[in-house]
């Protein structure tokens, strides 16, 4: 669990069966045993309108898992990036009565929430549960550039090279946390990088 | 007669500073020798003839110049003038509030005259007589909200109010105390007040909140917040804190007074009439330590609100690094005397 922080900070739940006439589940790596966890609880029919999106960790594991819950659709991805015309026409053919769960790491749930914003829905609405990596998104305050799986304290921005400290600040819009340079004022003060967000 | 402009520069040579009637107007910001956080609002009425308040929409002589530094800031950085898709309607409301606000202060220098929806604004400092439509984008060069901001002083953010919170939802932002308009666009009031120490756990964001959610048309309202700023930069963004940090390092016993300014923001809050949404102005002030001391009672406040400051918060405003080179130099113009309590000058 990710440790008690600032207001816009995102806060994840627990997923849990919600009233609705579609669901749909996006979800990697390790999410995908929330959402196992969850439908011990989901009344008998549940997945029968239900859509599974998995995109599988390094160690392609837990597939077989979501498989036997035997949703309406399953659909496997590489990516999130491959994900995205996908989900974004998902999302724009969707009715009022979708309900949208995310699980799995906060790069995933972050930016599978970025794309639902844009489409349209209520963040408050989306149910979410974190499971695996805290590894961070940032973007670059300084070249807008985004960084991906940061896990270090500060870290390196992969497009402009500043230094950056990786702040709990976080966009929705962006989906990502802000960097902002740590040694601007006096670029020979460089402080050790730590690995801290895992 | 009208505002003499200054030529001055907020960058490079910075040859900003403060006439001395401009010095005996600035809108101090201690009236006692210790500062922490409050909801510090109060009604925006008309304030004494002479000061920053003689005004509702403040224009001084540092007008063009805080004009054409905008100007340069957006050619280098577009992103710091956003708006997001349902505030056009906000943007219109926020170019007739201007508009009026400062054909009716100025009159010499702006003039609106209105012809049903057949606008013609009028702005002889910076030689502009154009004539649109209200309502009509494509009959003005920018946005409302861009056209109007690239000829009024601050920074201006337009908040949408739903869902019983206010959204920061546009805003023109080139004379930030280092906040990204781009980064916490879309967010609401306690989202984007997230990263200011100590003021959650006062309770202070609920508070002002529900009280900027009542505020009524017609009826705006104000409070001061303050920093400080090395050399009289007005972008003082996050987006180039790279750029500007290292100024921090250069402060010494010798240039302080010249260096070191006092950066008072007056914000004001202001229902608009047709979007429902509410617009936050912020007025930049910056005067150098050398200009503030000749207020004596000035240097007395300030000094001690530096020396006794939090040091969360001392580091929050980024004066950590000169801070005691700031007091020692301030000490020295404190004899120790009280000061009498109020805003104003000796």
């Amino acid at each position: 669990m990710a440790a008690k922080s600032i207001i816009s900070r995102p806060v994840y739940g627990t997923l849990s069966p919600q009233p609705g006439k579609h669901h749909l589940f996006i979800t990697d790596a390790e999410g995908a045993l929330a959402i196992a966890e969850m439908a011990g609880s989901a009344p008998p029919g549940f997945f029968d309108d239900a859509e599974i999106v998995f995109i599988p960790g390094p160690d392609g594991k837990h597939t077989a898992a979501l498989q036997a819950l035997r949703p309406a659709q399953f659909h496997l991805s590489p990516s999130f990036a491959s994900l995205l015309p996908r989900l974004r026409q998902t999302l724009a053919n969707a009715h009022m009565g979708l309900r949208l769960y995310l699980a799995g790491t906060e790069g995933l749930i972050g930016q599978a929430m970025q794309v639902a914003l844009e489409a349209g829905i209520d963040h408050t609405s989306i149910q979410t549960e974190h499971r695996g990596s805290l590894a961070r998104r940032m973007q670059c305050v300084h070249c807008k550039g985004i960084t991906e799986n940061v896990t270090t304290q500060p870290a390196t921005c992969a497009h402009c090279g500043l230094l950056l400290l990786v702040r709990d600040h976080y966009s929705r819009r962006i989906a990502a946390f802000q960097g902002v340079c740590i040694n601007a004022e006096d670029r020979s003060e460089i402080p050790p990088m730590e690995e801290v967000f895992r | 007669m009208g505002i003499t402009f200054r030529k001055e520069t907020f960058r490079d040579d910075f040859t900003f500073r403060n006439s001395p009637e401009h010095i005996r107007r600035f809108p101090f910001p201690f009236h006692e020798d210790a500062y922490m956080y409050a909801v510090n609002i109060e009604p925006h009425v008309v304030g004494p003839k002479g000061s920053v308040l003689e005004n509702l929409i403040d224009v001084d002589e540092h007008y063009v110049a805080e004009m054409q530094d905008r100007a340069l800031v957006l050619a280098e950085d577009p992103l710091r003038c956003q708006s997001l898709p349902h505030m056009t309607l906000a943007g219109w409301d926020l170019l007739e509030l201007l508009m009026e606000q400062q054909a009716l202060g100025y009159p010499e220098h702006f003039t609106l005259t209105r012809d049903g929806d057949r606008w013609r604004w009028i702005n002889r400092p910076l030689g502009i007589d154009d004539t649109f439509t209200f309502g009509d984008t494509s009959t003005l060069p920018y946005g409302p909200m861009e056209y109007i901001t690239r000829q009024s002083q601050g920074d201006f953010c337009i908040l949408d109010q739903r869902d019983g919170n206010l959204w920061m939802d546009a805003g023109m932002v080139t004379t930030q105390a280092d906040w990204s308009l781009d980064f916490d666009i879309g967010m609401n009031f306690f989202e984007w007040h997230a990263p200011v120490p100590l003021a959650h756990e006062k309770g202070i964001f609920v508070r002002a909140l529900k009280f900027l959610t009542n505020i009524q048309q017609g009826k705006p309202a104000r409070r001061l917040n303050w920093t400080m700023t090395i050399n009289p930069r007005l972008d003082t963004s996050p987006e180039n804190y790279h750029k500007w940090g290292p100024d921090r390092a250069t402060v010494t016993p010798e240039n302080v007074g010249d260096k070191v300014h006092l950066r008072v923001e007056l914000q004001s809050f202001w229902r608009l009439p047709r979007s429902n949404g509410i617009v936050f102005p912020i007025r930049c002030y910056l005067i150098k330590m050398d200009e503030l001391v000749t207020q004596p009672k000035w240097a007395r406040h300030l000094h001690r609100v530096i020396r006794d400051l939090p040091d969360e918060l001392a580091n929050y405003k980024g004066l950590t690094r000169y801070r005691s080179t700031l007091v020692e130099w301030l000490s020295k113009l404190d004899d120790g005397s009280p000061t009498n309590p109020g805003f104003g000058p000796d």
